[in-house]
């Protein structure tokens, strides 16, 4: 039996993990792009502010990879894969024969049609090789541009503006990080970047990267203002990197598709992470929800179901959870609701930046947002895992005093059983 | 003080705290329930009120590094061999307050002390000692009436017993807890009383409180009271023990009744007591129904026939004057066991007055009885047990040597899962959490761990008995009882040697 | 694997818990020092009281722990040998994502630090400390 992995990530290692909680002996092979042992992606803006080092990035101890029997294949690209055969093909054409196979290539950054777009000084920020490249720009240029006001963003415009540039954010919907928070936290967090020195600009974008004589010189936005500045940063999100699947028959939508077991339509092959359209909690559809916990659960559950163990996948339940200059920021499950039937409570608190949102359907919780006071904002995210019914006991959910005696007896002590 | 009477600064205690060892983590001011120990936000200090402190070492045992010492407060009136320092506050706090003062536990004052005036005998030479570890060593015995005369019919060479005998209760050390209502002390101690009784092969008794509903799986354990206010007693807990007591009176508080206050009724107390929340519970001084001895045979009897006889009745008397009489009477009234309970009894609240100066000693008391019992040819009719402080196995065999059949034992239970005597029961703030229902105290006493304790406390001094019976030569508990012969007084004079029956050591 | 429960019928709210936490987790492991001179981390048990009701709890090292799962550094992870779930203090980049995900709350952010704090089950002892300390029994080291 081989087991064969294209991709080195989070749900690389779940899978890896997942696989030997039944089957200790089987060869497992990594097939790695990358030439790095799996870091956990969203450390590149820590490393990136000088926060950690390189040495700290492994995800796992160096041991790893040789405890688990797991050979690695670094820096080597998968191209395609031949399903008649059972084999993964390589860019430098090496061939890698497979029993059962997972796609775990996870999300590439989304790049938009911006003009001016093609040639150098133009940047992403998802890869350790791209943090490499902002670092060496640190001291050399002093004016830079991020496109995006999501979380991956404002992570990197941070980083940035420590390390002394002047960092400005161009975000196309009404405020910032719009996918995970609302206006009222998008407020309280561009207040804090914006006291830090971070210029925010909401409702605009980019129409033009202006270059002279090929180098990035300024950016022109939709309304016709201008910023100048010498490298720009497209971190508008990512997108599952589903190209391998070219001409496998593997189902597609946003992303590959995988039922409860994490297989895709064609037998013996797997997905999960960033890459996988698999079920979402909430909606009890699928859907592709780009969040670590969830790549690393996938991963899990599909190497355990590769392994022959058969267990289904209960869900991924989109949070987040973020600091920005010292604000704490979390956001589970639908905080951001759409539609109607859905009630709402708010607590704020703008003096001492703190804000709470918690969303109820039918009484029960689905969705939380919490800014500043997130102490044990844990139970909160048990209680939306759980379905449970909270409307008899939701005030006391508000408070800052959030514990377990705030949950009805027999729901604690069915908990706590364990 | 400030906004108190200034009579509070003659306070009892003084708390001592070491700085060095402090560490502010505030446990003393958590576990304090009279509020003598208070923090300070803005300091950032634990400080103390001391006129609150009662001496109950709650705070000075829960420090985690120890820098707590309670003492007596040295500041000192001049010396007075009349108007000793108590009875000067307790006219303070009367002219305070106009009130009855009140008190809990055993009566404290400096009366003689029999049990320490004393001694047993021990083997030497002639009749050899016993080694308990060696041989058979009978603690064991049976309460209930005994009849006068035993009929054996031989039946192919082998005795036949044909005689019918009251029933009786077999007890495997002739020691039992005694009566503390649930209302006085809260349902954990119970349990544990409950457990420690079951796992010994002794009886608990449930005091006037009644049963509470999750007790009666302990049935074959426990011993039911029937006392004045007859709080309780319907015919399933009549039945749900394996004997009844009459409780006539107590050893702490002679002649008059029981008062658990209102607000310490809450709903468990209210259902097992078959009394409205929040109602004070007074029990009257005398039953009702009882104004002479007839009265109490009536009694006895109309309990037999709703057991159907299946149960031995007990009274119990206060240690009085005419103890002796009155026990004469019980006995001939059907009675199957006498529970006599001297004036150093415990109780959860009684008139200080009352208190420490009502009621004779158990040891006169006892031995009184027993005498007289002996005298009247009736001694086998009943059953004697003893209370009212016995401290230590000493005593137990002491008590058993002057006539008793067995003891009860309530304030050295107590003491047993964590009571230190400070005499505070009446106002139900326990901080051991033994004699308050407040639900947050309460939680203290961990029933498990009342339960072994106690368990602990019965079978050390069970082997203590064994070593001192082995010690004097006797092998069962039945060869002590009433045997006076293995007691001699010291420092005693003609009369108190007389009455106890001994002779004084050295003749 | 053993784990500590906690016996909400008998917890008298005295955190003597909380204090022998402190302690085992100080640098001298002396109760003055710790209190006294070093600097204050937190208990790492959380002991709630509501009314007369009180209990403390515990990092309950779950079997598929949720604050492994999200951890982005590799910080928390659970060790295939004991069954405990441990945070490595020099991974952790205080991204409170476990705080998040944990549903009994009991990761605490010590944001002195920068990073989280959460129970270990006392590596170095035989019985956890809050177990041992406990006066009314109310904490039990069993399996379950």
């Amino acid at each position: 039996m081989k087991y064969v992995i294209i991709g080195n990530g989070v749900a690389a290692i779940g899978a890896v993990e997942g696989i030997r909680q039944t089957d200790r002996q089987n060869p497992i092979t990594i097939i790695a792009a990358e030439p790095y042992a799996t870091y956990g992606r969203p450390l590149i803006a820590n490393l990136l502010r000088g926060k950690i080092h390189e040495a700290d990035l492994a995800y796992r101890p160096e041991t790893f990879y040789r405890d688990n029997k797991v050979t690695l294949l670094l820096g080597r690209t998968a191209e395609k894969i031949d399903v008649a055969a059972r084999r993964a093909l390589l860019e430098d054409g090496g061939k890698v024969p497979y029993d059962k196979l997972l796609i775990a290539t996870g999300g590439k950054p989304f790049i938009p049609p911006i003009q001016g777009k093609d040639g150098p000084d133009v940047y992403t920020f998802t890869t350790l090789d791209d943090a490499g490249k902002l670092d060496a720009l640190v001291g050399k240029i002093k004016q830079i541009v991020l496109i995006g006001g999501g979380l991956i963003g404002l992570k990197a415009a941070e980083s940035l503006n420590d390390r002394g540039l002047k960092v400005t954010v161009v975000e196309l919907a009404d405020r910032i990080l719009s996918t995970a928070f609302d206006q009222t936290a998008g407020n309280i967090i561009g207040n804090r970047l914006a006291e830090a020195g971070i210029e925010v600009i909401t409702e605009n974008s980019v129409k033009e990267i202006v270059r002279k004589n090929d180098r990035v010189k300024g950016i022109k936005l939709n309304d016709g203002q201008k910023r100048s500045c010498e490298a720009v940063v497209i971190a508008i999100g990512v997108i599952p990197d589903k190209d391998i699947v070219k001409g496998t028959g593997i189902a597609t939508n946003r992303g590959i598709v995988v039922n409860d077991y994490l297989e895709t339509s064609v037998a013996g092959i797997y997905a999960a992470g960033d890459v996988a359209e698999a079920l979402d909690l909430l909606s009890g559809e699928r859907r592709v929800v780009p969040i670590w916990p969830n790549a690393y659960t996938q991963g899990q559950y599909a190497g355990r179901n590769m392994a022959g163990a058969r267990m289904a996948y209960k869900g991924g339940l989109p949070m987040n959870s973020i600091e920005f200059y010292g604000i704490p920021t979390m956001s589970m499950g639908m905080a951001n609701p759409a539609g109607a039937g859905y009630e709402v409570i708010t607590r704020l608190s703008p003096e001492k930046n703190v804000y709470r949102k918690l969303v109820l359907r039918d009484g029960i919780l689905v969705g939380a947002m919490l800014i500043g006071e997130v102490e044990r904002a844990g139970i909160l995210t048990g209680l939306i895992r759980n379905r449970v019914k909270v409307s008899s006991f939701k005030e006391e959910l508000m408070k800052d005093t959030l514990s377990l005696s705030s949950l009805p007896g027999e729901i604690r002590a069915e908990r706590l059983s364990k | 003080m400030l906004h108190q009477p200034i009579t509070k600064n003659y306070h009892d205690f003084i708390i001592e705290r070491d700085p060095e060892k402090c560490i502010q983590c505030q446990v003393c001011v958590r576990q304090c329930s009279y509020g003598a120990h208070i923090y300070n936000e803005k300091d950032e200090r634990v400080t103390e009120d001391e006129t609150k402190c009662v001496g109950c070492h709650r705070c000075e045992a829960l420090c985690p590094t120890g820098a707590l010492t309670i003492r007596r407060n040295p500041s000192e009136f001049r010396e007075n061999a009349l108007w000793a320092p108590q009875f000067i506050k307790n006219i303070y706090k009367q002219a305070d307050t106009g009130g009855v003062l009140l008190t809990g536990m055993g009566n404290p004052y400096p009366y003689p002390v029999y049990w320490d005036r004393m001694v047993l005998d021990a083997s030497q030479v002639t009749n050899p000692s016993i080694d308990p570890l060696r041989e058979p060593m009978e603690l064991r015995t049976w309460l209930g009436s005994k009849p006068d005369a035993i009929e054996v019919e031989m039946k192919k060479g082998r005795p036949n017993l044909t005689t019918n005998f009251s029933p009786q209760l077999q007890v495997n050390y002739p020691i039992l807890f005694s009566a503390m209502s649930y209302g006085s002390i809260n349902l954990n101690v119970h349990v544990g009383l409950a457990r420690a009784a079951e796992e010994l092969g002794i009886f608990y008794n449930t005091g006037e409180g009644g049963l509470h509903q999750s007790l009666y799986k302990y049935g074959k354990n426990t011993i039911v009271q029937c006392a004045s206010g007859r709080f309780g007693v319907d015919s399933k807990y009549l039945n749900a023990g394996v004997a009844i007591e009459i409780k006539i009176g107590q050893g702490a508080k002679p002649g008059i009744g029981g008062h658990l206050p209102g607000e310490k009724i809450g709903k468990e107390i209210s259902i097992t007591r078959m009394i409205p929340e929040g109602s004070d519970a007074i029990s009257p001084a005398p039953h009702h129904d009882i104004y002479s001895i007839e009265d109490l045979r009536q009694l006895i009897y109309a309990l037999k026939e709703a057991t159907d006889y299946e149960k031995p009745v007990f009274v119990k008397i206060a240690a009085v004057h005419n103890s002796a009489a009155i026990a004469s009477g019980i006995a001939r009234a059907g009675a199957d066991v006498i529970a006599i309970d001297g004036f150093r009894g415990g109780t959860g609240a009684a008139p200080t007055m009352i208190r420490d100066n009502v009621g004779i000693p158990i040891e006169l008391a006892l031995a009184s009885v027993d005498e007289r019992l002996r005298q009247e040819g009736i001694r086998n009719r009943v059953s004697l047990l003893a209370a009212g402080g016995i401290r230590c196995s000493a005593d137990v065999v002491k008590a058993i040597a002057l006539g008793a059949d067995a003891v009860y034992i309530g304030t050295a239970a107590l003491i047993a899962v964590g009571c230190t005597l400070c005499q505070r029961c009446y106002t139900g703030k326990c901080p051991w959490g033994i004699a308050t229902n407040d639900p947050y105290l309460a939680k203290r006493i961990n029933p498990d761990i009342a339960h072994r304790r106690l368990a602990n406390l019965v079978r050390a001094w069970g082997h203590e008995i064994q070593e001192m019976l082995g010690g004097m030569g006797l092998n069962a508990i039945e060869s002590l009882r009433g045997n006076r012969e293995k007691l001699r007084g010291v420092g005693l004079n003609e009369v108190e040697l007389n009455i106890l029956g001994i002779k004084h050591a050295g003749a | 694997m053993k784990k500590v429960y906690a016996r909400e019928d008998v917890c008298i709210g005295c955190r003597l818990c909380e204090i022998a936490c402190i302690v085992e987790h100080s640098i001298s492991k002396d109760i003055i020092r710790a209190f006294k001179q070093e600097e204050k981390r937190p208990a790492r048990n959380v002991v709630e009281e509501c009314g007369p009701v009180s209990f403390s709890v515990h990092c309950r090292h779950c079997d598929e722990p949720p604050c492994v799962q999200v951890c982005i550094s590799g910080a928390m992870v659970k060790d295939p040998r004991t069954g405990r779930v441990r945070n490595i203090p020099e991974k952790c980049v205080g991204c409170w994502s476990c705080v998040m995900a944990c549903p009994y709350g009991v990761i605490k952010r010590d944001t002195n630090q920068g990073k989280v704090i959460k129970c270990d089950l006392c590596p170095d002892r035989d019985l956890p400390a809050c177990v041992s300390a406990c006066p009314n029994e109310a904490l039990l080291y069993e399996e379950r």
